[in-house]
């Protein structure tokens, strides 16, 4: 039961085959037995979990159920859940319980969906391997001594080791892409503004997106138009309708026309995954798609663009936490300066620091300029580059991540070395594009990500893409051993 | 741009982040490592360039100036460190 997708379950449940309190037990009795060896919850919602999924087999009985009713999911911790500690993965939220739901929590959670816990993540969504957790790492469940990615990477984690059906995230630079990738499974980062970042701890605000992660494109189709949608409480949702993701998934894609960035098959793509790539497009060749060339010329510059601007957000953003109003505090203070420096110390982990740091350099007096103003500008550059690509293709594919997943702790000691794994998905951020990853394969026994790149709002032909090729592979439907 | 120490302290102040006098080397050279990375964008001509404030080119949205929210004081203050007649606690700022 644990590999059927969200589809399949909610089939299951509208037809009284199972009833959701025992699916809810299931995906809890596996969280209690497996979790163990991955660390992807930070927090368990046992009892919660359960009333819902009760009031859901109600809904069911009265016929009133949408296609989420009764289906267990795993919130990232970085949503605010009112009531449930929210963590973000930080010491300092260590005692955070939330006085409100995010938008997406209160979404998901009308639609009838069970969340069973908290995910763990990079230390407020700074990292890209979900090892700067004050939880300590989250482990990839195809090999345990390799990370998921991040930061998303516990949602990702449990998805993949099939814990839970669904799970969310969030993307400020690839961190729903690259964990989907690293762990073979499907996510999607929406158009910025297309998901509400009410209650979704911010971290920089004009790269932050919400997204699902799910097994298949069909799944995250159904997680999507639940969570997305205009808020009139994040100033920067976009106000126009959400599409019927699923009506289009079954369109045709004759005629498709894909663009291969050039920039994104060069040096420092892992061979093996780029054979895999190569293959995908075969087979999107198969299903009736023409493949050309086209070249993104200042995607060389998204890293270095996006290690300007998201740290300078982040540096404004965690401002707010000064040990004043909520969060952690250090003991025996000597002075209000004092309680700020130390409890922000202590309460951050040493990767966010870095970034609060290189934040606070660049937007200090005289270096405005050269680095923030600079970036914006090259920002624009990338955009722009987009913008003309579209303008004669439909998609752009590439790869996600230019490995496969790397060795816990490999790349702890070397900050740009960490940054580089994100090479082929900041770009995405930066021009606010909806993006996806879907498995397309494996290098080394490992997970590779294919990355589809849509223009703006083209969320429902991007999972209309992934589906297809879903419906001629079945990279997707793979299980790691040990947790099949 | 490397950075010294001292700079180190300066911007940690600046943040208001305690930095252990060991980890100051260790910052230092991290730090140096990323602008050394960024500095990589002096290459690219930008001349008149419109700096990209929102991706989408949106514009701040208004709202009617209405009460929405409702005071949930009480229940944040649930969370605060240290708190006394509904206000929030710090140590003495003016002696």
């Amino acid at each position: 039961m644990h590999q059927k997708t969200v589809v399949a379950l909610s089939a299951a449940l509208q037809q009284g085959e199972i009833s959701s309190e025992e699916l809810t037990r299931a995906c809890l009795e596996r969280v209690a037995a497996l979790d163990g060896q991955l660390n992807s919850f930070i927090t368990v919602t046992e009892e919660s979990a359960l009333d819902a999924a009760r009031a859901a087999d109600d809904r069911i009985k009265a016929g009133e159920a949408g296609p989420l009713t009764g289906i267990p999911f795993a919130h990232k911790d970085i949503f605010c859940t009112r009531g449930v500690r929210t963590s973000c993965g930080s010491r300092m939220l260590d005692n955070f319980i939330a006085p409100y739901d995010a938008t997406v929590t209160r979404k998901l959670v009308a639609a009838g969906a069970i969340m069973i816990g908290k995910t763990n993540m990079d230390e407020f969504a700074m990292g890209s391997s979900s090892e700067t957790s004050y939880y300590g790492p989250v482990r990839n469940p195809w090999n345990t001594s390799t990370v998921p990615g991040g930061s998303s990477g516990g949602s990702a984690a449990a998805v993949a080791a099939c814990l839970v059906p669904a799970s969310t995230g969030t993307d400020t630079g690839g961190s729903i892409r690259q964990p989907a990738a690293l762990c073979g499974i499907t996510g999607i980062k929406p158009t910025y503004g297309r998901v509400s970042r009410y209650g979704m701890i911010a971290f920089a605000s004009s790269l932050d997106q919400g997204g699902p992660f799910a097994r298949t494109a069909e799944d995250a189709a159904l997680m999507l138009g639940v969570m997305a949608g205009f808020d009139p409480r994040d100033s920067t949702s976009v106000e126009r309708p959400v599409e019927d993701y699923r009506a289009t998934l079954n369109d045709s894609l004759q005629g498709l026309k894909i663009g291969l960035p050039r920039e994104f098959f060069g040096d420092g793509l892992d061979g093996q995954v780029g054979a895999a790539v190569d293959a995908a497009l075969e087979e999107y060749k198969k299903l009736g798609a023409g493949v050309t060339e086209i070249s993104l010329p200042n995607a060389r510059y998204s890293v270095p663009v996006y290690y300007v601007v998201a740290p300078a957000e982040c540096s404004s953003n965690l401002s707010r936490f000064d040990g004043v109003r909520y969060g952690y505090r250090a003991d025996d203070v000597h002075d209000l300066e004092d309680l700020y420096k130390r409890s922000r110390g202590e309460g951050f982990g040493a990767e966010v620091k870095r970034r609060i740091m290189i934040g606070t350099y660049a937007l200090s007096a005289g270096y405005y300029d050269a680095y923030y103003l600079k970036a914006q500008q090259v920002r624009r550059q990338i955009r722009e580059d987009f913008l003309k690509a579209f303008e004669a293709v439909d998609v752009i594919m590439g790869p996600t991540s230019p490995s496969v997943a790397f060795g816990i702790g490999e790349k702890s000691d070397d900050p740009v070395s960490m940054y580089l794994s994100d090479i082929y998905t900041i770009a995405v951020n930066l021009a606010g594009l909806p993006g996806m990853s879907i498995p397309a394969g494996f290098a080394s026994d490992m997970p590779v990500g294919l990355q589809l790149i849509g223009n703006y709002f083209a969320e429902g032909r991007l999972l209309n893409v992934a589906h297809q090729y879903q419906q001629v592979t079945d990279w997707h439907m793979k299980t790691p051993e040990g947790f099949a | 741009m490397a950075l010294d120490a001292s700079q180190v302290e300066k911007i940690a102040h600046l943040a208001r982040l305690a930095i252990d006098a060991d980890d100051i080397p260790e910052y230092a050279r991290n730090l140096s490592d990323i602008l050394a990375f960024v500095e990589q964008l002096e290459s690219v001509d930008t001349t008149s360039v419109v700096p990209l404030a929102h991706p989408l080119d949106a514009t701040q949205r208004l709202r009617p100036d209405a009460v929405t929210e409702t005071n949930e004081r009480e229940i944040f203050q649930a969370h605060a460190p240290q708190t006394e007649n509904g206000l929030y606690l710090v140590p003495k700022v003016i002696e």
